[in-house]
Parts: C-alpha cells; sequence; structure tokens
C-alpha cells in the first residue's frame, strides 16, 4: 500500500479547492458534501434542485471516469459489505451531527480559518487513525 | 436551468479532483490513515492542494457583496466547540476508517459502479436520515 503519489494528489486537490470556490463564487455556498446531501433528504429545504445537480455532478463523473479511466477506482483494498454498511451508518450519523465531513470542515473549513472545522478535522483525523491501527494491527495483528 | 448547470459542472470538477487525487480508492484513505504501516501521506497532499487553492480564492471571492446566483453569501459563522461537534467529528473519522469512504468519494464511486460504494451510500443516507430524526425529537422534548 505503499504508493506515495504526492503530485497527483496536489493537483486533484487544487481542482477540489478550485470547485469548491467556484461554488462559493456562484451559488455562495461551502462545497460540504455531507451538509449537501443531508441537506437534500431534509424536508423543507429551499434549495434542493441545487443541492440535487451538484451532487449529481458528482456522480455522474463517477460514471464518465469508470468508463475513461478505470484505474481510478482499482482499489487494493476494501472492507467487507456487512463493514461497509456500518461504515456509511456511522458516517452518515457522525457527519449531521458534527455538521461537516472531509469537505466541509477538512478543506472548506480549514481555508476560511474556522476553529470549529479545524477542531472537528483533527478530531476525525485522530479517530481514523485509532480505527486502522486498532482495525488492523490489533484485531487483524497484520503488518 | 443556468443555476443548475453550473452546480452540476462545479460537482464534476469536485469528482474529477478526487479521481485524480487518489481518493476514489479506498486504500489510498486507509492507507493514510495507517501511519504505524506502510504510510501512504498523499491525502495530506490532497487536502494541502485545496486548502492553498481554496485559502486565497475565499479571500478574493468573499470581496464581492454577493455571488453571482443569489443575494448573500451562505458561510457557516458559529465558533462554538460543543459536544455534537465533538461526537460528530470523532464517529465520522471511525466510519471513514473503517469504510475507506467519506461523503463525496462515496458518491463518485457510486457513480463509478462499486457495490461497496451502493452499500456504503445506502448507509449513510440512512445513518443522515436516522440523525435528523433524533435531532427533531430532541428539539420538540427541550421546546415542550
Amino acid at each position: 500500500m505503499n504508493d506515495f503519489t504526492p503530485i497527483s494528489a496536489l493537483v486533484g486537490g487544487a481542482l477540489i479547492g478550485l470547485a469548491a470556490s467556484l461554488l462559493l463564487l456562484t451559488h455562495g455556498k461551502v462545497a460540504g458534501i455531507s451538509g449537501l446531501y443531508g441537506g437534500m433528504l431534509r424536508r423543507g429545504t429551499s434549495d434542493r434542485a441545487f443541492r440535487f445537480w451538484f451532487l449529481g455532478g458528482l456522480v455522474v463523473t463517477g460514471g464518465l471516469v469508470k468508463l475513461m479511466f478505470p484505474a481510478a477506482f482499482a482499489t487494493t483494498w476494501s472492507a467487507t459489505l456487512p463493514v461497509v454498511l456500518a461504515a456509511g451508518l456511522i458516517v452518515g450519523f457522525g457527519t449531521q451531527l458534527g455538521n461537516g465531513c472531509t469537505s466541509g470542515h477538512g478543506v472548506c473549513g480549514i481555508s476560511r480559518l474556522s476553529v470549529r472545522s479545524l477542531v472537528a478535522t483533527a478530531t476525525f483525523m485522530l479517530t481514523g487513525f485509532a480505527t486502522v491501527f486498532i482495525v488492523r494491527h490489533l484485531l487483524e495483528g497484520s503488518r | 436551468m443556468k443555476r443548475n448547470a453550473v452546480a452540476f459542472g462545479t460537482g464534476a470538477l469536485f469528482a474529477a479532483g478526487l479521481a485524480i487525487s487518489g481518493m476514489t480508492k479506498p486504500s489510498k484513505v486507509v492507507g493514510f490513515l495507517d501511519i504505524s504501516g506502510a504510510w501512504d501521506a498523499s491525502l495530506a497532499f490532497v487536502m494541502l492542494g485545496a486548502i492553498v487553492v481554496h485559502f486565497i480564492a475565499y479571500r478574493v471571492v468573499m470581496r464581492r457583496p454577493a455571488p453571482l446566483f443569489d443575494f448573500k453569501f451562505h458561510v457557516p459563522t458559529r465558533k462554538d466547540i460543543d459536544l455534537r461537534l465533538m461526537l460528530g467529528a470523532a464517529l465520522f473519522g471511525v466510519g471513514w476508517a473503517l469504510g475507506g469512504f467519506c461523503p463525496g468519494p462515496g458518491l463518485v464511486a457510486l457513480g463509478g459502479g462499486s457495490l461497496n460504494a451502493v452499500v456504503f451510500v445506502v448507509g449513510m443516507t440512512i445513518g443522515m436520515l436516522v440523525e435528523q430524526v433524533a435531532a427533531r425529537a430532541l428539539a420538540r422534548r427541550k421546546a415542550d
């Protein structure tokens, strides 16, 4: 798994930052994916159409990337389906409770120097490190 | 019409960034979170690239009185660190590490036809609805 790719990471990251900036310039909204998706689910959200189209852009592009560059999804590790389901439940509940994820807190919030987002990002990084350590090194005992 | 097309295009650009950076592969995400294993620092560089661009662009854009398609900006202004934020972020980190997906890459990989991503997004949707229903019930009880 030791395949460090700093150049493509920086280039891709810059595009993510650019997309977040364009969303702010045009719609005045924060490009937090969990917030946009959660708001689309919530009753009484006024800007559902905008959320639907932005998130639709994510999903449709996923399909195009699969057709043109399938290697983008060539993961060398996958969780089992029951674990992925549990992961989804926890991510869904946690991001709604904590008002954000890697994009909303990690990218947009830190760029604004928001203290809430800095604290949230440090917290989910720490519990992420701890979870992988426990699952991979204590429970599975690999490496 | 134009607004929705721009929203779609912006989402597409965001997804392209995730795909180029390798974040649509759960192995890259978990490789980053595996600090005591064969650590893959790529994810930190994705965040660095995104933050540098958005840090600068945010300051330029916010000089405008309003965005192009709205009469005001919708940027969070809260500064308080509460239990909800800490607990929510802590839980998110656990789920992120277990599945190797966060919401953005999950949706992109769903479009790419990954069964794991489909299951992840189904779980995420249920998890969000549960939190929203619970939060509404709590707010109602507090109001009584």
